[in-house]
């Protein structure tokens, strides 16, 4: 398994071969809170970079899940669509949203740099 | 006719005296009115239905203490607010309105009478300075002087069907708390401070509100966590605080309430006394009543998981009539609630829908509160 990489809109992202898994970070569900509500995009759509694919709702605020390069969804998490508390208690496991196909590079941050800009 | 602000912090930020207390127990900050509290401790939905299960526990230190006090306190109320605050008996608390001259609120308020000649105001932290300001130029004429009394006061809230046990089991020194019936208090001592023990609440659970001197907080709040741990007990912060009271169909200034509302609007009429007192703050503006189509408040309720939120359009068919003022997925009855500001025609549409996010949620108007206890 590759490396985790961390966008500056606290998503993280994991690459196998074209295939980049992507969820929130730990540090974005703490400050969510408790998420309720988990909307993803279809399989299979389009998207450009900075686009939204899906919201992340909490008790008492929204998510967003913003595209760092423009790709194509190719897989969705349905079980945390049945079980949003998913993304609460496994955001860099078990509670990741969606894989895409990036048709360009995205523009990541290393570990160190995301842990700074959370700090 | 005088008003002193008891701060000596001197424009500093003010600080619960809870809150290194909150920073060990790992609870997230942030910052309101100016003050750092704690918006959760770990989950908002296990805050919230500890609430309405067990009991929990809030700290609201931010709020504002204006004690009133001299032989013309009970007149002064009468005229600066919009109940009528003479007629109430001592240690009883009641609801009431700060209004402007035009009739809009300037904040919304619990008044404790704790002697004939002294009352307890307490106002929301945000609206500290503003309440301060208005009832200081009222009471020229008055024999009343108003004090700040806000950072030398904590505030300890215990809510839900376990509080009376847990309140009871700290060892305050006071008349029996099980009789205290809703919206009255007890004068209290604790560990030699003196508390004023209050069956208020923001919740719509049983519960108590317990003020006490800052420096004596700390104490206090821990003899309840000791006493809450064989009842459940759950520090809660402000996130749950507001779920919790959305449900129960209380206004929140700043959403329902604001200067911009007659207290009719929001369905507080009930709340000024016309009749039975003379003039007030406000009286010409509320006896001539807002425009005819002036918004008024509705409570919704929708179908499946997507809260509406404050802010968002709500539509009567395919026209804009108003906008939400709160909303959530309501925790206890698991499907969106919300309140909002609709134009009166459109009150008691069956074809109103909420604009989340461009999607258009029906949503069906509804009686408030949306959650009530069992008696």
């Amino acid at each position: 398994m590759s490396e985790t990489k961390y966008t500056k809109d606290h998503e993280w992202i994991r690459t196998e071969g074209d295939v980049a898994t992507v969820g929130i970070t730990d540090f974005a569900q703490a400050q969510l809170g408790d998420v309720v509500y988990v909307e993803l995009p279809g399989v299979g759509r389009t998207f450009a970079a900075g686009e939204s694919l899906g919201e992340i709702e909490s008790t008492k605020s929204v998510g967003e899940l913003i595209a760092p390069a423009a790709g194509e969804v190719v897989e969705v998490n349905d079980a945390v669509a049945g079980d949003p508390s998913l993304v609460n208690s496994g955001a860099e496991g078990d509670g990741w949203l969606v894989k895409l196909r990036f048709s360009e590079q995205a523009e990541l941050l290393d570990e160190a740099a995301y842990r700074e800009l959370t700090a | 006719m005088t008003a002193t602000d008891a701060t000596a912090t001197g424009g500093a930020a003010p600080a619960t005296p809870l809150l290194a207390v909150h920073e060990d127990a790992g609870a997230q900050l942030i910052d309101f009115a100016g003050w750092q509290m704690p918006v959760r401790y770990g989950s908002d939905l296990a805050e919230h239905e500890a609430v309405r299960q067990r009991a929990g526990l809030f700290d609201l230190s931010h709020m504002a203490e204006l004690r009133v006090s001299g032989g013309g306190a009970a007149e002064f109320l009468d005229f600066a607010l919009a109940g009528r605050l003479s007629a109430i008996e001592l240690w009883q608390a009641k609801y009431s309105l700060l209004l402007a001259e035009h009739g809009g609120i300037i904040d919304d308020l619990i008044v404790y009478r704790t002697s004939e000649t002294e009352y307890l105001v307490v106002a929301n932290a945000s609206n500290r300075h503003a309440a301060l300001d208005a009832l200081t130029t009222r009471s020229a004429g008055f024999d009343a002087q108003i004090v700040d009394e806000t950072e030398q006061t904590g505030l300890v809230a215990v809510q839900g069907p376990a509080a009376l046990a847990i309140v009871s089991a700290i060892g305050l020194e006071s008349e029996p708390l099980e009789p205290l019936r809703y919206y009255r208090a007890l004068p209290g001592i604790f560990e030699g401070e003196d508390v004023l023990i209050a069956r208020t609440g923001y919740t719509g659970e049983d519960g108590f509100e317990l003020y006490i001197a800052a420096h004596a907080a700390e104490d206090l709040w821990r003899a309840l966590v000791l006493a809450g741990e064989t009842h459940g007990l759950t520090p809660c912060g402000l996130a749950a605080r507001d779920t919790l009271r959305l449900e129960a169909g209380m206004p929140l200034y700043g959403h329902e309430l604001s200067l911009d509302v007659l207290p009719v609007q929001v369905g507080l009429g009930r709340v000024v006394a016309l009749k039975t007192k003379g003039d007030f703050v406000g009286r010409a503006a509320v006896e001539a009543g807002p425009a005819d189509d002036a918004p008024v408040l509705i409570g919704l309720t929708a179908d499946g998981r997507r809260a509406p939120r404050a802010g968002y359009p709500v539509l009567d068919g395919d026209r804009v009539v108003g906008a939400v003022t709160s909303g959530a997925l309501a925790p206890t009855l698991g499907h969106p609630i919300a309140m909002a500001l609709v134009e009166p025609g459109s009150a008691t549409s069956d074809s109103l829908t909420v604009d989340v996010r461009g999607t258009q949620l029906p949503a069906r108007h509804t009686q408030l509160p949306f959650y009530k206890r069992e008696a």
